[in-house]
């Protein structure tokens, strides 16, 4: 047997299957819709007008669109990692088992509590977020904030990871068509007939746009023109995709639905496409409008034009008994259809004096009552259409009569739908004949020829007669922006712009009265177009109140900024494959998997991960980091440092671009030897240190740190091309080419010597800050005898290709001495131990190398580098700037990174004045004791005496001003 | 996303491709500027609504440093040049006049 559902009509619905049954849930009841049908159509062909409560006041709302522009029927959909909140019906795809939950209601959406705000809703008018939450101001933490986060958002977010998969396409065209109704099949069969490259986007899954639902002979001409265009081999067509954004020079981002809500198809849900093209045309379509009648958002109050497309596509009878309401001749096509379709139409309401075009003759040939000059005053009943109160367009809302119906298709005119178009700078204008707002051809976006790159076509341009011969003559709209003209407070507080939102015209009147003359000013007052539909259909409706209110024309008043995306893209679509692994390349040293199979306890450093350390059996991190510093101290261990950068320098005039770029002396190094330098900004600040060596007569090799080595390559070359190009210097990155390995400990000497090899590793003839190439166990190596553990120690460079096995003899070779990997956290602890400073760490882009103790690194006798001039101002050489000293805990506790040093007395807002703060801070296990160090303000001077640092818990820590260098402060260690 | 060509290696580089480095043709004050001109070359950036010079850098590309004159508000792109370029070409001071022949160079920052 054949269910039928109720409000199914027993004939048409042109997108629908009557063979295949469709089950699916909503709010735990088993429905069925019909192959075809959208989850709206579904709905209302089993009765269902009532979709959702209003995000304000929780009103009951059904739909009131057919398309893109719904505010009102959005539905939780899905479960688990495939919900998604704020679905729209209208567009949304019926699919079997889909479970459907109605949203922003509690308990349930027929008996929802939040509907007392209903009737409070005298209290909470425009800017009532603005007037209320301001004082008591302690009531912020506690009362304010909870409430309005509880009520903030509509809808939930999903709480489950997305289990589908999205992915992203790139594209180029010519041209690119968006919109897929009769204006954009035309515009690309003309430009696909010149030979342009050619791509048809249509936002919906069939093509045609109106043209079949509002032209009889409509679909006939569609279909000729899409398979006229889908044989063409310079056309590519693709449906169910949104174009949601035109950004700069053609740059088109469209999202198309493969497999929406139908897992099983084994293909990306979403595909982002990213196209370039050389013009758009945008053949977009109009948005009908609402008319501001009191209680115009009961559920059963529809646009025109959707009571229509529900009739015709889906065969689902909005109701039983239609009212008309309208100020143009395009809603009589509603009238007409629902007559044919068996359907009773109690009247049309024409706001206009007079109504005689085509359309109404052909109305009033049906013998439906035509009503010129007449508005509705009041629409009756709650939870669904009862009737309409009428009166007088001209007059106060004055009751002239009584309509019985259960559905009212009300018609405002149209808006050409103009977001792609403005997007990107393209400018409108007022057409007063049709009210609407539409594309200034004189104003188009511009490409980077300076061109215009799109052209608006049909009624996107605001020709809203686009179906050529298939049109029938209308008169001219009527500009109703209230109904009736002259209505009270009392039906202007109950006539509804923005449905998702809850913004009437009263809201709207009061803003302009507080003095809200910007209309961007009053779309946050009173957040109209601010839901998720972003105003579609309250948008140009509430600034013609505006105008008013403010006695200006409608063009004075403007647009809102049209912002993409159309309609909302999920940020899976967004990510596509950039997530998990993919989500950014790892970088990996030729260690790496030596440092995984050691059991590495990992570090993110910029793109690389680094060793934090090797935690072994029963360890946890700060253990095993206390034993890999006790063990570099005792004996010996090794740090894999390929990651740090090494950039060469090379040339005649390298020796002067170095002493440009770093704060000391580049150019006077030895052959043979290393210099520690600072790099800092032509701001003064300094942002990298390294040790450099130089290589040969006209080479320097330059150690950054790990973070940095792209960022300083960038730096040098952005000096060398653009301010000293014609020094002859070349630079080349050259991180990646070498392994590099710390030997430290008092027995790394013994351990290299015990590897073999042509360099001579004595004190003698490799004193620190020196550096031997030659080869080492049989590779070739580059020997730095440098330190930044404070130990005896070695970095050793090999190729890259040669890093693993050199580690791997020295672990072979020194088995015996208790060799050790050490990591990032060890070799961070034992900087620190020694005084040495960690950029990022003691740094933050505000600190200059005087700060730190650092002005030996600072020559006296160049002109000029990178900052000196900043360094002179006089707020740089203040004696009072927070400098760099060492802390030691009064109680062996250790005092937090980051903790503040409090002064006597509190600033402006109440806060106890700083005047310090803790930059690095760690448990010495060589000193067996914390160290920290600090920046004070005159820290330097201040030795020996103590600070407070408040904890948040309310407990004060203190500290005593000590020298920064904790652990062997003559060097005889790292001289060794 | 704007499409800017690389005048080194001649492609259409998008934006993507590209770093910016903000405003061209600052001239770098030294040790021996004074407060107000070091202030000036530091901090004092046109942010024009219109026509303006900048650096850009062909980062994902060929590496070098390059300036493009475009008008910021129109995205109209007058063309792109070396960085070794002390002030821009003659002809873009004629594609920008093209456009807006009351404009007038302004070179004081560039001598």
């Amino acid at each position: 047997m054949t269910y039928t559902a109720p409000f199914r009509l027993p004939q048409g619905g042109r997108l629908i299957d009557r063979a295949f049954q469709i089950p699916f849930r909503f709010d735990g009841r088993h429905l069925r819709g019909l192959e075809g049908d959208t989850l709206a159509s579904a709905m209302l062909a089993n009765g269902q007008m009532l979709m959702g409560r209003s995000f304000k006041y929780h009103r009951p709302r059904g739909p009131i669109a057919s398309g893109a522009e719904e505010p009102n029927a959005l539905f939780g959909l899905g479960q688990g990692g495939r919900f998604e909140p704020n679905q729209r019906a209208t567009t949304t795809t019926l699919l079997p088992g889909m479970v459907l939950g109605s949203q922003n209601c509690w308990p349930s959406l027929d008996a929802d509590i939040g509907a007392v705000n209903n009737w409070l809703s005298p209290m909470f008018p425009a800017g009532f977020y603005y007037k209320t939450f301001m004082h008591p101001r302690p009531f912020w933490k506690h009362v304010f904030e909870p409430i309005i986060r509880r009520s903030a958002g509509l809808g939930r977010a999903p709480t489950d990871p997305d289990p589908d998969r999205y992915e992203q396409a790139y594209a180029f065209a010519d041209v690119v068509v968006v919109g897929g109704g009769i204006a954009g099949l035309q515009a690309a069969k003309q430009a696909a007939d010149q030979g342009q490259r050619v791509i048809v986007l249509g936002q919906s899954p069939i093509w045609g746009g109106r043209t079949p639902v509002d032209h009889k002979g409509g679909a006939a001409v569609v279909n000729a023109l899409v398979a006229d265009l889908e044989r063409r081999e310079n056309v590519t067509m693709r449906r169910n995709t949104m174009a949601t954004g035109l950004y700069d020079h053609g740059y088109l981002i469209a999202r198309e639905a493969l497999a929406d809500h139908d897992p099983n198809q084994g293909i990306p849900r979403q595909r982002l496409w990213r196209i370039r093209t050389q013009q758009v045309v945008t053949a977009t379509g109009a948005l009908e409008r609402p008319l501001a009648f009191a209680c115009n958002d009961v559920p059963g109050v529809m646009l025109a034009s959707a009571v229509r497309d529900f009739i015709v596509n889906y065969g689902v009878a909005p109701g039983k008994r239609i009212v008309v309401v309208t100020n143009n001749d395009d809603a009589y096509r509603t009238a007409l259809i629902a007559h044919d379709s068996g359907l009773e139409v109690a009247a049309v309401i024409d706001a206009r004096p007079t109504a005689d075009s085509e359309l109404a003759q052909a109305v009033r040939a049906a013998n439906i009552p035509v009503l010129t000059d007449t508005g509705i005053a009041k629409v009756k009943g709650g939870r669904h259409v009862d009737g309409v109160v009428l009166c007088r367009q001209q007059g106060d809302g004055q009751q002239i009569g009584t309509l019985d119906c259960d559905v009212v298709a009300m018609s405002g005119g149209w808006s050409p739908v103009v977001h792609l178009w403005s997007h990107c700078g393209g400018k409108l204008l007022w057409d007063e004949a049709e009210a609407m707002f539409r594309p200034n051809p004189e104003r188009p976006p511009l490409g980077a020829d300076g061109q215009g790159n799109v052209t608006a076509v049909g009624a996107a341009n605001g020709d809203l007669r686009a179906a050529g011969d298939l049109e029938r003559r209308e008169l001219p709209t009527m500009p109703v922006w209230v109904m009736p003209q002259n209505a009270p407070y009392k039906l202007r507080a109950k006539m509804w712009l923005d449905f998702q939102n809850d913004v009437k015209v009263s809201d709207v009147q009061l803003a302009a009265r507080e003095g809200y003359a910007s209309v961007e000013h009053t779309k946050r007052y009173t957040t109209l177009g601010m839901a998720t539909d972003q105003g579609k259909v309250s948008n140009i409706n509430g600034l013609a109140i505006l105008s008013n209110a403010l006695s200006q024309p409608i063009p004075a008043t403007g647009t809102t900024t049209f912002r993409p995306p159309y309609t909302p893209v999920t940020l899976a679509t967004i990510a596509a494959d950039a997530r998990g692994d993919a989500f950014q390349p790892l970088r990996k040293t030729p260690m790496h998997a030596w440092h995984e199979a050691h059991g590495a306890s990992w570090e993110p450093v910029g793109h690389w991960r680094r060793p934090y350390c090797y935690p072994q059996a029963g360890e946890d991190r700060d253990k095993a980091v206390n034993r890999e510093i006790l063990a570099v101290r005792r004996s010996v261990g090794t740090l894999d440092a390929s990651t740090l950068g090494k950039i060469i320098v090379k040339g005649p005039d390298a020796g002067k671009l170095l002493d440009m770029l770093y704060t000391n002396m580049m150019s006077t190094l030895p052959v043979g030897k290393c210099r520690y330098g600072l790099m800092c900004s032509e701001n003064g600040f300094l942002m990298d240190d390294g040790v450099v060596a130089r290589l040969s007569d006209d080479t320097w090799l330059c150690h950054t740190t790990t973070g940095g080595a792209d960022r300083i390559h960038g730096h040098m070359e952005d000096w060398l091309q653009c301010e000293w190009w014609d020094w002859q210097v070349y630079t080349a990155n050259l991180t990646e080419q070498y392994a590099q390995i710390a030997v430290a400990g008092p027995k790394a000497r013994e351990l290299l010597q015990r590897l073999g090899g042509d360099i001579d590793l004595s004190q003698e003839a490799l004193p620190f800050m020196t550096w031997a190439e030659g080869q080492i166990g049989g590779i070739p190596a580059r020997i730095y005898r440098i330190s930044f553990s404070g130990e005896l120690s070695y970095e050793i460079a090999v190729p890259a290709g040669r890093g693993l096995e050199l580690w791997e003899k020295l672990h072979e070779a020194g088995r015996d001495l208790n060799i050790t990997p050490y990591g990032t956290e060890a070799m961070h602890v034992m900087r620190a131990e020694k005084g040495f400073i960690m950029i990022g760490d003691e740094t933050d882009g505000t600190i200059i190398p005087q700060d730190l103790g650092l002005g030996w690194a600072i020559s006296k006798k160049k002109q000029d580098y990178i900052g000196k001039r900043a360094q002179s101002r006089s707020f740089m050489k203040q004696r009072s700037r927070w400098q760099l000293v060492g802390l030691e805990s009064l109680d062996k506790r250790i005092i937090p990174d980051g903790a503040l040093a409090v002064d006597e007395g509190t600033n402006a807002n109440g806060q106890r004045k700083t005047q310090g703060r803790v930059t690095s801070s760690y448990y010495s296990p060589t000193l067996d004791r914390p160290i920290a160090m600090a920046l004070v303000r005159h820290g330097p001077d201040r030795m020996g005496q103590e600070l407070e640092f408040p904890m948040p818990s309310g407990e004060v820590l203190k500290g005593r001003i000590v020298d920064p260098v904790f652990y062997d402060k003559e060097g005889s260690r790292l001289n060794g | 996303m704007l499409i800017l060509t690389c005048p080194y290696c001649g492609v259409a580089a998008e934006e993507t491709e590209l770093a910016p480095g903000g405003e061209a043709h600052l001239k770098r004050v030294g040790p021996d500027g004074d407060d107000q001109q070091f202030e000036a070359y530091m901090f004092d950036r046109k942010n024009e609504k219109g026509v303006h010079f900048e650096r850009w850098r062909h980062a994902y590309g060929c590496g070098k440093w390059f300036l493009a004159a475009r008008d910021t508000n129109t995205l109209q792109v007058y063309g792109t040049y070396r960085a070794q370029t002390p002030h821009p070409t003659d002809d873009i001071v004629a594609a920008i006049r093209k456009v807006s022949p009351d404009w007038n160079p302004d070179w004081t920052r560039a001598e």
